[in-house]
């Protein structure tokens, strides 16, 4: 054998040939190192890849986290600890009083009940002509019922704020913005030109044609309408998708800004976010801005819906990655 | 499932499709259920209970389920939509009265800083509007791809706590934007912590330069895309066949070739997806601004950080012709880059 040819990789020494039936040595080697060494040396790689793999993603995680975490701790500081040169990572003096001034000052209870009136009703309007229009796309039969659909589809290509202009022209008209609104003016304003979403028709159509026709005609034989079968049958099998509308709606109203900082003029009528940017922190001595009762204010903003997606994480998660839309 | 139980599933099958529409479906030469049930037309007295629910039947009956999404869609988008073309092309439009003085191009040319309205010369929008709209688009979107792609592959191969990272991931999406720009003002005040880690002595916000408020600005709206782009990518990944994985190991082809040859062309719908939307979105800033900087300057009575969403909320009221023609605008630069990039995609995107 030309061992010469072989001097980095020698896979398998067959040189004491002639004792073979007698004793079996196979020797496995590259580059001097034998397979196990070898084996060895691939797991340790491995461990380390992984370590640092972990160590990575955690940073990465931690940073994600970081602006949560600077909130909650600046909501517990006191002024000049937030000022100082030396910032620290932690409140020397956990300042409780931020938050009483806060409650005290800033209108979160009425902020909170506008934002969730508005919520509620949007989403109870949303769910209705929601239901409706899928039905009727999914599964009646009508004239012209593909052609309607792709226009439908085709409006969600158009942004916003081609419409918010108009919008706010129409809502004027019918005179729910203006010196002379009231609450309930306001709240219908934040709340009908929000009934419709053309995209939650086209998410729960396609959940709609999911349901196998055997059961429609099936219940057609039993002798039920189209509206039982739709109430007793098509819902309850949507459900998670209603769910997940439900739960993005108020995710959306609780986020909304613009259209609400447009209509509500007055400041009893603004929503959270409307109200949270809209308020004063400033120090009314020093003239600088209060950042712990800021941050105060915020981490109240956000708490409800941290606690929103701890009940319902799996709709959110699910329904954010079919339907990928704030709101 | 053999052959025979197949065939009589198909023929189940076709019986109750044929049912639900028989009227335009049936054809002699189309089934065999047809000639099973009768060589003759069918009349309406076969009919069970009415399974055979004939077109005319529903059709009212549909019309009437869709008349709310109709009745709304007319109101608050069909018509929004003309109506705002037409305003856009209105001089001095006053939507309070529904007055205005005649039609003319003007108002395009205002916006565009080449002709005057009411003796003035805006500049706002050439100024700042279009370039801040654009620096953003095009430094958040490309980067937040691709940091998005790199942590949902880091996070693919994790063996243990990939749920538990993935909603860790996913936080900053349950936030409320403003909130959180005002955090992040905080973070980037200048005696904030980024300016404390790093020993720098920045103004980040407040009286900033336009070009350095841009890095909180993009790094904040970075940030808050991540999330969903995350959770989309890292479903798409966990779709990818694993074999192809295989055969590159088997090959020993290095990590980023893996990378770029097989999960990019892998994720490509996904991507395609992800950059519509996110161009989209990125067009349209305005929440974010408003979180950290609470104006549309760096200082008072200062328009640098002007975006041309923000142009049009802000001059809703006052100018409501010049902020339709900037709506205007705006749809016409999205329907472009969106044909643009389903155009590009009929090249790249493997299905």
């Amino acid at each position: 054998m030309a061992s010469k040819d072989l001097n980095l990789k020698q896979y398998i020494d067959f040189s004491q040939d002639n004792e073979f039936d007698t004793d079996i040595a196979i020797v496995i080697k590259e580059g001097n190192r034998s397979v196990d060494s070898i084996k060895h040396r691939e797991k340790i790689t491995r461990i380390i890849f992984t370590i640092i793999l972990y160590i990575v993603v955690t940073f990465l995680a931690f940073l994600m986290v970081f602006p949560f975490y600077w909130m909650i701790i600046t909501s517990l500081k006191n002024n000049s600890e937030i000022i100082s040169a030396q910032q620290t990572f932690f409140p020397t003096i956990v300042m409780w009083s931020n938050y009483v001034y806060v409650f005290n000052h800033f209108k979160f209870v009425t902020y909170m009940t506008n934002t969730i009136v508005v919520a509620v009703f949007s989403t109870i309007g949303t769910l209705i002509t929601t239901v409706f229009g899928a039905f009727a796309f999914a599964r009646l039969n009508f004239k012209g019922r593909e052609a309607l659909f792709m226009v439908f589809l085709m409006t969600m290509m158009i942004p916003g704020e081609m419409m918010v202009i108009s919008n706010y022209i129409t809502v004027a008209a019918f005179g729910w913005i203006g010196e002379n609104a009231t609450l309930t003016d306001a709240y219908l304003a934040m709340i009908v030109p929000f009934w419709v979403s053309v995209f939650y028709i086209y998410l729960l159509r396609q959940n709609f044609k999911q349901v196998p026709n055997e059961l429609y005609l099936a219940a057609k034989v039993d002798g039920k309408s189209d509206w039982s079968f739709l109430w007793k049958v098509m819902v309850p099998l949507a459900a998670p998708t209603l769910i997940s509308i439900t739960i993005l709606k108020f995710m959306g109203t609780w986020n909304s800004y613009v259209w609400p900082n447009l209509v509500a003029n007055k400041d009893e009528f603004r929503l959270i976010s409307n109200g949270l940017r809209g308020s004063s922190f400033v120090d009314p001595e020093s003239g600088r801005v209060e950042y712990g009762y800021q941050m105060a204010a915020t981490v109240l903003v956000t708490v409800p819906l941290f606690l929103l997606f701890v009940f319902f994480r799996k709709y959110i998660m699910r329904g954010v990655g079919r339907a990928g839309i704030k709101g | 499932m053999t052959e025979n139980e197949a065939r009589t599933t198909l023929l189940n099958e076709n019986i109750l499709d044929n049912s639900v529409t028989f009227a335009p479906r049936y054809n002699e030469s189309d089934d065999v259920i047809v000639h099973f049930v009768s060589h003759k037309k069918i009349n309406n007295k076969f009919k069970v209970g009415g399974v055979l629910d004939n077109e005319q039947k529903n059709n009212w009956k549909a019309w009437l389920y869709l008349a709310p999404v109709l009745v709304l869609i007319a109101i608050f988008l069909i018509y929004p939509l003309i109506n705002t073309i037409a305003i856009s092309f209105m001089s001095n439009y006053n939507y309070v009265t529904g007055s205005y003085d005649g039609f003319t191009l003007d108002n395009f040319g205002a916006i565009l800083g080449l002709s005057e309205i009411n003796g003035v010369r805006d500049n706002r929008l050439l100024d700042y509007g279009f370039a801040n709209t654009f620096i953003i688009t095009f430094v958040t979107v490309p980067l937040s791809l691709i940091i998005a792609l790199l942590i949902s592959v880091l996070l693919n191969s994790l063996k243990w706590l990939q749920k538990v990272y993935q909603i860790v991931f996913f936080l900053p999406y349950v936030t409320n934007t403003i909130a959180i720009g005002m955090v992040f003002s905080v973070l980037f005040d200048r005696q904030g912590v980024i300016n404390y880690i790093f020993g720098s002595d920045i103004t980040w916000i407040y009286g900033a330069d336009r070009w350095v408020a841009m890095v909180p600005l993009c790094l904040y709206i970075i940030w808050g895309s991540l999330p969903f782009k995350i959770l989309i990518l890292l479903s798409g990944l966990q779709g990818v066949d694993k074999q192809y994985y295989q055969a590159a190991k088997i090959d020993s082809t290095p990590k980023w070739r893996v990378l770029l040859r097989i999960t990019v062309p892998a994720l490509s719908p996904q991507i395609l997806y992800l950059m519509v939307t996110s161009f989209i979105g990125a067009f349209k800033e305005y929440s974010s601004i408003v979180g950290l900087f609470n104006g549309p300057g760096t200082s008072t009575g200062s328009y640098n950080m002007y975006t041309i969403v923000y142009y049009i909320y802000d001059n809703l009221n006052t100018n409501t012709s010049l902020a339709a023609a900037a709506a205007v605008v705006l749809f016409v630069i999205i329907l472009l880059f969106t044909f643009l990039q389903l155009w590009i995609s009929k090249k790249r995107v493997y299905y």
